[in-house]
């Protein structure tokens, strides 16, 4: 037998695929899942608050009432009736649309992806925050684009730094496809955008002719206060909405949507239908219900306040357990907090002595696409209780102490 | 329970999963494993280690054990240990054999004492670099040894913590990544050379040596992710070599398998070097079988069926009870 890679399609792939891999990092969140770990590592909404006997009543009704239909294919905008119950809620931030401009998805995810094949070739420049959600990552990287980072401060995107972004990229000749950005308790940083910097961040936008995609899961997760309302709330044009059920009812439906202008809505209404036909007519049924028949805003504050007690419980051990050094955002809303190590420390190296102590977070080298983020974190408060977090914190405090201890001891051997 | 019974009526546990970072790898060994002996008859279920392992093997005991569970406490000889305190046969090493080749460090030490060549080395835990100053210490190690080296965790396997230092400015950085896998670390002289994989298995007439394995990375280190991407490394069963270099390195990996004290089957990863030297690096009790693993490869390069080999393996360790 000659050499052999286990892999007789070497030549075949598309370049696409080039670079996708499995990394260590894999392996080490194998470990993540297993029930002595802590995670923190985790992103998932609280499903468990979910009023599941309801919910059983609610999908056997379905399925007696509109079974056939539910299971059967739809058109691949989605249903008229789900869309208008969408524009009801976006009305309530503030979001004037019509069920016509709205295509429903597979999760909000496959927004991203179908914008990615929308508007993406190979090279084109995707402004983003720094760091950003590693999904629109994946469906950027997907399309071969290149990602170039804007920086943010507690207050979101820094305008100065995506007019100099812009600059730097006009100096090449060049012109940005659009600005991603979650403006609204952002993943994973978990910090808002302000007011004015909204306007401002329009402004620029407009001046440039710069597009811009709005994913908004998580503004209705807001534990003080409304937080401002979305960018497309403020401007009908120039700007391609994504919203999902995931935070305010399931992640596992998985239905999103894209509302975007009529042009691109065409497209998008293609793309979806060469990728899946149309969305699940099951899931599409299920959520216009949950709107409809159910006090879906009474569960989303049942929701809100589980996570905000979570989220003051993470705060507080931070505060109470964490070296000096290391510091973390306030999130008002959302399911994270961004944390930074002190100053030489680096959280993939740092991630299997974590486990080691059983608990887990995400180094923060994954929110970035050009290897920043080594010495960030994000954790996680939506899945465990109060006091797994506490006991969390308390062993990841511990490592990060030994850590500082083995950063001094290698500094002093002339890192 | 009888060694001639009919594969339907042996009861075979797969013990995958476990608590290192060789989890997901072990899951897939598993996985492998249970279908090649599913696909011979045999009663083969799969389970994880968990705070409920002992009370249900004690309810329900299996007739075998394969433990197939990589790093700890599947091969420091921990988990076989327990098995062997319960009785149940495993398939497999001891856990004695086990115990010998976790420890790294150890395992050179009897290699060497039996006048198996092994990289020269030095090991260090990580306390005695804020003891005695990171400093001094490294300067010393590298003055005394040389550069290159290689900087690899005491125990644990996969790749994972081993950094090659071809500079000093190297050195902290690979002891750091050392450590987070490992409170000690094993420094070895970089020996430039092919990798080699002798995979030994023993089906009743004692250990035999399976055609070498040579590893080739595509691009950089044979590391986790050369290890796991089908693509990322070309595998060639037999290796290259000449006739007497190959005699050798069988010879050499059967002379670690009984150094040793290993059972059953085992992989030896060696390095060749140009002029033919050959060098043991290190011996693993839970080889891979996953589809990108060594054993696997090497057994049907030898003619042999992978789920027959553990077939065979099964009956023996129902025998020896």
């Amino acid at each position: 037998m000659s050499g052999t890679t286990l892999d007789d399609y070497t030549g075949r792939y598309a370049s696409r695929v080039h670079g996708m891999a499995q990394s260590e990092i894999r392996a080490l969140f194998s470990v993540a899942s297993r029930p002595e770990v802590v995670s923190l590592a985790g992103g998932n909404p609280y499903t468990a608050a979910l009023p599941m006997d309801e919910l059983g009543e609610m999908f056997t009704r379905l399925l007696s009432q509109v079974g056939a239909e539910a299971l059967g294919y739809c058109p691949g905008q989605g249903s008229v009736a789900l869309r208008e119950a969408l524009c009801g809620v976006l009305e309530l931030s503030g979001i004037r649309a019509s069920a016509d401009d709205l295509v429903l998805t597979t999760g909000a995810q496959q927004g991203l992806d179908l914008l990615a094949r929308t508007f993406l070739d190979p090279g084109d420049i995707v402004l983003a925050e720094g760091p950003t959600y590693v999904g629109a990552l994946g469906a950027f990287q997907a399309a071969q684009a290149d990602v170039r980072h804007l920086p943010m401060d507690d207050e979101g995107l820094i305008p100065a730094g995506l007019e100099e972004g812009l600059a730097a990229i006009a100096r090449e000749g060049r012109r940005a496809k659009f600005l991603y950005t979650i403006p609204t308790y952002q993943n994973p940083a978990g910090v808002t955008l302000t007011e004015e910097r909204r306007e401002e961040i329009l402004a620029i936008a407009e001046r440039h002719g710069l597009l811009i995609i709005e994913d908004d899961p998580y503004s209705m997760i807001s534990f003080d206060g409304t937080p401002p309302a979305p960018l497309r709330a403020r401007a009908e044009r120039g700007v391609i909405y994504l919203g999902t059920v995931s935070k305010i009812f399931a992640a596992g439906l998985r239905l999103g949507w894209v509302l975007a202008p009529p042009a691109v809505r065409d497209k998008l209404l293609l793309a979806i239908e060469a990728s899946i036909l149309c969305p699940s007519g099951l899931t599409q049924e299920a959520t216009l219900r949950f709107l409809t028949e159910m006090e879906w805003r009474q569960q989303v504050k049942v929701f809100n306040t589980l996570y905000r007690d979570r989220r003051d419980a993470l705060l507080a051990a931070l505060g109470d357990y964490m070296p000096d050094g290391m510091t973390w955002t306030v999130p008002g809303g959302g399911l994270f907090i961004w944390a930074t190590l002190p100053d030489g420390l680096d959280s993939k190296a740092m991630l299997p002595r974590a486990l080691q102590e059983r608990v887990a977070y995400v180094p923060g080298t994954g929110f970035y696409a050009d290897g920043n983020g080594r010495r960030e974190m994000r954790l996680n408060f939506s899945t465990q209780t109060a006091e797994v977090i506490r006991e969390g914190v308390r062993r990841l405090a511990g490592v990060v102490a030994s850590d500082i201890e083995l950063r001094d001891t290698f500094a002093e051997g002339g890192a | 329970m009888k060694e001639g019974a009919a594969a339907a009526d042996i009861r075979v546990l797969i013990l995958a999963g476990g608590m290192s970072y060789e989890h997901e790898v072990s899951l897939k060994s598993g996985r492998r494993a249970a279908d090649a002996l599913q696909r011979l008859g045999f009663a083969c279920y799969t389970r994880d280690l968990d705070g409920e392992l002992l009370p249900a093997l004690q309810e329900f005991p299996p007739d075998v054990v394969l433990p197939l569970v990589h790093g700890q406490p599947g091969e420091d000889g921990s988990l076989q240990a327990v098995l062997e305190l319960l009785g149940l046969p495993i398939v497999g090493t001891g856990s004695t054999g086990a115990r010998r080749a976790w420890n790294k460090i150890a395992a050179k030490d009897l290699l060497r004492t039996a006048g198996i060549p092994t990289p020269d080395w030095t090991s260090m835990p990580r306390q005695a670099f804020s003891d005695f100053g990171a400093r001094k210490l490294l300067d010393r190690i590298a003055a005394k040894m040389g550069l290159p080296l290689v900087v690899k965790p005491n125990s644990g396997g996969s790749g994972l913590g081993v950094h090659a230092v071809h500079k000093e400015d190297d050195f902290p950085s690979a002891m750091m990544g050392c450590f987070s896998y490992s409170d000690t670390a094993l420094i070895e002289s970089f020996v430039e050379g092919r990798d080699i994989a002798v995979g030994v298995i023993d089906l009743g007439d004692g250990p035999v040596a399976l055609p070498p394995v040579e590893i080739a990375p595509l691009h950089g280190d044979y590391d986790y992710a050369a290890r796991y991407n089908p693509g990322a490394t070309r595998w060639t069963v037999p290796a290259a070599l000449s006739e007497p270099v190959a005699a050798r390195t069988a010879e050499l990996a059967l002379e670690v398998h009984r150094t040793l004290g290993l059972g059953d089957m085992s992989r030896v990863d060696l390095i060749v070097d140009d002029a033919g030297g050959i060098q043991v690096l290190e011996a693993n009790v839970a080889p891979g079988t996953t589809e990108t693993s060594l054993l696997p490869m090497a057994i049907e390069a030898a003619g042999l069926d992978f789920g027959e080999v553990l077939a065979t393996m099964v009956r023996q360790a129902l025998a020896r009870t």
